[in-house]
C-alpha cells in the first residue's frame, strides 16, 4: 500500500467521518488517494485557515478530535492560527501536512517549509514522518495525544516521497508512548479536603471553565451544583456547560462578564475552579482577584494547578470523575448538618437585580446590537441551536445575551482571541451535527477576514446563519480607543455600506439580507433560520454603543464600570 | 535561586528542542545544559541548570513532564545529588611560567592535555565550585580558551530522593 492510501486507511481506523482541506503540490499523493476512495467526507475549503477553523469547530460541536488537511509551505502556514487557536482553548484537533521530499528536506525548496519548528509552541506535539511504515503508528498517536489529559491540536507533516512510497500496511492496536501518561485517576485524599472546605464554606462558588465541556462533565456538573447547592459562574470557554437557564446559574465573570457574577468571584469565601485557568480576562488584576478565598482547584492538566493563583487544595485528574466524587463527598458533609449556602445565594442573586445587564434604552436611527441578539435568543430559544462568534464587541454581547441551554452549544476564540473564527467555526459545527441549527453571530471586522468560506458553506450544503452585528468599526478597538486613548480614533472605521454584506452573500451563493429597521429584523431572521440555506443578516447597528459592563484593563475585578447614560455618552 | 534538573527523554527528534522552546517561551532562562546517553538505549539524560523561583521551578517541571518524549523530570537536590562539570582551558605557558602553571594544575588534581611553545591545554572535572575556582586561579595566567560542559549530577543511592517524591506528587 500507498504511504498516502495508509493516511487514509489509518483516518478511517481512527473513526473519521469528516475532514477539512486544500490540495497543493506536497499533499498532491494524498488528495490522489481520496479521489480513488474514502468514507471519510472532504470539505473544501477556500483557506487553509478556515479549513483549520472549521475542525476546530467540528470538534468543538462534536467532542470528536478535528481533521485539517493542507500542503506544504503556506498551505501550512495558514494553519498555524488555528493550531494556536486550538493550543489556547485546548480543543483537540490532527492537521495533517504534505512536505517537500525528503530528499529535498532542508535546501529551501520550493514551498518548503519548517512546519513542525514554527509550531512548535503551540503544539502537544508533532511527527515529521520520514518512513511510510512509522505513518500508522504516527496517525494513531497523534489522535490519542489530541484527545487525552487536556485535550489539543497536534500535527503529522508527511513528506511527498513518504506519500508515495508502498509498504505493507497494518494499523496499530497498540499504542508506543511511554513518555505520555495523563491523570486517570483523582487522589481520594484531594477529593476529601476539597469535600470539606466546600461543604463548610458560606459562600462557595464554581467558576467553571471549557475544561468541563472537553471532560465531558457537564452532567457531573450539575449532579453537583444541585445536590449540593453550588452557585455556578462559568467563563466564555464554559459556557454550555451549565444550562443558563438553571436557578444556580449567575453567568459569567470576567472583562465583560455580568457584575453580579464579578462580585460573587471576588467576595466569595470558596472559589472552586472547575477547568478553568485564571486567565487574566477573567481576574482583572490578579492580585486583587478573590482576595482571601480558599481555591479549591479541579484540572486535568498539573501545570494549571498555581500557575496564577495559588491552589489551597488541588485536585488533579479527569473531572467526570472528579466531580462525581465530589459530589459524594459534599453531601456525605450535608447529610451531616454542613447547610447550603442559602443565604449567599440570595445575596448573589440580589445583586443580580441591582446590577442587571444594561445598554442605552434611547431609541436612536440605529439599532442597539445588544437588542438584535436579544432577538435572536428569542427567537431561538429551546431549540438545539450552535451559536458562534468572532472576536470583539459581537462576542461579548453573544456571551451577555444568548442563553447557553447545552453543551457545545457555544463556541468560540477564547483565549487567543481569533477575529474570522466565527463563519468557518460555523461551518465545521454544522458537519458535525447537521440537525442542529447554527448561528454564527459576527462583527463586520471578522467577517472581512474569512468570508470566503461562505462558498464552503453554499457548495457543501451546510447552511448557517450568519447574523452580521454591523457597526462599520473595529468595534472593540474603537471602544478602548474612546476609553483609554482620549477618544483618538485610529484606522478603525471600515464603513457599514462597503462591503454589501447581502450583496456578497448572494454572489457566494447564499442569501443576503439588510436589515436597518427594527420591525425588519424578526422576519429577516425568520426566513434565515428557517430557509435551509447559507444566509447573512447585516444588521446595521449603533456604532456609539460600547460593551458594558467592563473592568478596564489592570484594574480589580470588583471595580467594574457598569453601563450609565453618562458613561456612555462621556 | 538555582536549581539542577535532570529529564530522562526518549531520544527522538526533536526532543531537546520542545524542551528548549518551552524554556524559552515560558521564559525562564537556562544557565547551562548537557545531553547525552544514559544506560537505556534510546534514552537520553538532559541536564538543566536554572535560576528560578520555587514557583517557577515547579512550572518549569510540570510544563516539561507534558511533553510526550519526557519520560521523568526530577530535581536534583543538592546534599543528596552529585554534581559534576568538565572544564577544557587554553592558557599562556611562556617557559618561565610553564613549570608553575604544571604544578597549581597537579596540585587541584588537573590534567595537562596538550601543550605548545606558547599554550598549555588543562582539563579539570569537579564541582562546579571547584571549577569555578580553577577558573579565577587560571585568569592572571592569561587564559585564551575556556569551555565548560554544563554540569551534569546523579541523586544519590545514600539518600532517599525527596526530589523524585515530590515531582511524582505532582503527576
Amino acid at each position: 500500500m500507498r504511504g498516502a492510501d495508509a493516511i487514509l486507511r489509518s483516518l478511517e481506523a481512527e473513526g473519521v467521518e469528516v475532514m477539512f482541506g486544500i490540495p497543493g503540490g506536497a499533499i498532491m499523493p494524498t488528495y490522489d488517494a481520496i479521489a480513488r476512495g474514502t468514507t471519510i467526507r472532504h470539505i473544501l475549503a477556500r483557506h487553509e485557515q478556515g479549513a483549520g477553523h472549521m475542525a476546530e469547530g467540528y470538534a468543538r460541536a462534536s467532542g470528536r478530535v478535528g481533521v485539517a488537511i493542507a500542503t506544504s509551505g503556506p498551505g501550512a502556514t495558514n494553519l498555524v492560527t488555528p493550531i494556536a487557536d486550538a493550543w489556547m482553548d485546548s480543543t483537540p484537533i490532527v492537521c495533517i501536512t504534505g512536505q517537500v521530499r525528503t530528499s529535498l528536506l532542508g535546501t529551501d525548496a520550493f514551498q518548503e517549509c519548517d512546519i513542525t519548528g514554527i509550531t512548535m509552541p503551540i503544539v502537544k506535539h508533532s511527527w515529521l514522518v520520514m518512513d511510510p511504515r512509522d505513518i500508522p503508528a504516527a496517525i494513531k498517536e497523534a489522535f490519542h495525544v489530541a484527545s487525552t489529559g487536556r485535550c489539543g491540536p497536534v500535527l503529522v507533516d508527511i513528506p511527498r516521497d513518504v506519500q508515495e512510497a508502498e509498504f505493507n500496511f497494518t494499523y496499530p492496536d497498540k499504542l508506543d508512548l511511554p513518555g505520555w501518561r495523563p491523570p486517570t485517576k483523582v487522589h481520594p485524599l484531594q477529593i476529601r479536603q476539597a469535600g470539606e472546605v466546600i461543604a463548610k464554606a458560606e459562600r462557595p462558588v464554581l467558576y467553571v471553565g471549557g475544561g468541563t465541556l472537553n471532560a465531558d462533565a457537564c452532567p457531573e456538573l450539575l449532579e453537583l451544583a444541585e445536590a449540593v447547592q453550588l452557585p455556578v459562574i462559568k467563563t466564555l470557554m464554559g459556557k454550555g456547560a451549565f444550562p443558563e437557564s438553571h436557578e444556580l446559574h449567575f453567568g459569567w465573570p470576567g472583562m465583560h462578564g455580568t457584575k453580579w457574577a464579578n462580585i460573587a468571584m471576588n467576595t466569595c469565601e470558596v472559589l472552586v475552579a472547575v477547568g478553568a485557568r485564571f486567565d487574566d480576562r477573567v481576574t482583572g488584576k490578579l492580585s486583587a482577584f478573590a482576595p482571601g478565598a480558599t481555591v479549591v482547584h479541579l484540572d486535568i492538566d498539573a501545570a494549571e494547578i498555581s500557575k496564577l493563583r495559588q491552589a489551597d487544595v488541588p485536585v488533579v485528574g479527569p473531572l467526570k470523575k472528579a466531580l462525581h466524587e465530589l459530589t459524594h463527598e459534599v453531601v456525605k458533609h450535608r447529610d451531616s448538618g454542613a447547610p447550603p449556602p442559602q443565604a449567599w445565594i440570595h445575596r448573589i442573586e440580589e445583586n443580580r437585580e441591582e446590577f442587571p445587564l444594561r445598554y442605552s434604552s434611547k431609541k436612536g436611527d440605529l439599532l442597539k446590537p445588544q437588542w438584535v441578539v436579544e432577538q435572536l435568543q428569542e427567537l431561538i430559544a429551546g431549540d438545539d441551536v450552535i451559536v458562534t462568534t468572532g472576536v470583539g464587541q459581537h462576542q461579548m454581547w453573544a456571551m451577555q445575551y444568548v442563553l447557553t441551554e447545552r453543551p457545545r452549544n457555544f463556541i468560540t476564540s477564547g483565549g487567543l482571541g481569533t477575529m474570522g473564527y466565527g463563519i468557518p467555526a460555523a461551518i465545521g459545527a454544522k458537519a458535525a451535527r447537521p440537525e442542529a441549527t447554527v448561528v454564527c453571530i459576527d462583527g463586520d471586522g471578522c467577517f472581512q477576514m474569512t468570508s470566503q468560506e461562505i462558498v464552503t458553506a453554499v457548495l457543501d450544503d451546510l447552511p448557517v446563519v450568519i447574523l452580521l452585528l454591523n457597526n462599520g468599526y473595529l468595534g472593540m478597538v474603537t471602544q478602548w480607543q474612546d476609553m483609554f486613548f482620549d477618544g483618538r480614533r485610529s484606522h478603525v472605521h471600515l464603513t457599514q455600506a462597503v462591503p454589501d454584506y447581502a450583496k456578497l452573500a448572494e454572489a457566494y451563493g447564499g442569501v443576503g439580507f439588510t436589515v436597518n429597521e427594527e420591525e425588519e429584523l424578526r422576519p429577516a431572521l425568520q426566513e434565515a433560520l428557517s430557509c435551509g440555506r447559507p444566509v447573512v443578516v447585516d444588521v446595521r447597528c449603533d456604532p456609539a454603543e460600547h460593551c458594558y459592563p467592563m473592568i478596564p484593563t489592570g484594574a480589580a475585578a470588583i471595580d467594574m464600570l457598569e453601563y450609565s447614560e453618562e458613561v456612555q455618552s462621556g | 535561586m538555582k536549581h539542577t534538573i535532570s529529564v530522562i527523554v526518549e531520544d527522538r527528534p526533536g526532543a531537546l528542542t520542545r524542551i528548549t522552546t518551552m524554556f524559552a517561551r515560558r521564559g525562564f532562562n537556562i544557565d547551562s545544559l548537557a545531553v547525552g546517553p544514559t544506560e537505556r538505549p534510546g534514552v537520553s539524560c538532559i541536564t538543566l541548570r536554572v535560576d528560578c523561583s520555587d514557583h517557577s521551578l515547579e512550572q518549569i517541571e510540570k510544563q516539561i513532564h507534558k511533553l510526550v518524549n519526557v519520560l521523568r523530570v526530577t530535581e536534583l537536590v543538592p546534599d543528596e545529588a552529585v554534581e559534576r562539570e568538565l572544564l577544557l582551558v587554553k592558557v599562556a605557558a611562556p617557559a618561565d611560567k610553564r613549570a608553575e602553571l604544571i604544578a597549581m594544575a597537579e596540585s587541584l588534581h588537573a590534567r595537562v592535555l596538550d601543550l605548545g611553545p606558547d599554550a598549555i591545554l588543562l582539563e579539570l572535572v569537579g564541582l562546579p565550585a571547584e571549577i569555578d575556582a580553577f577558573h579565577e586561579l587560571c585568569k592572571p595566567y592569561g587564559i585564551q580558551d575556556l569551555i565548560r560542559t554544563g554540569r551534569i549530577g546523579m541523586s544519590r543511592p545514600s539518600t532517599k530522593r525527596s526530589g523524585q517524591k515530590r515531582v511524582a506528587a505532582i503527576n
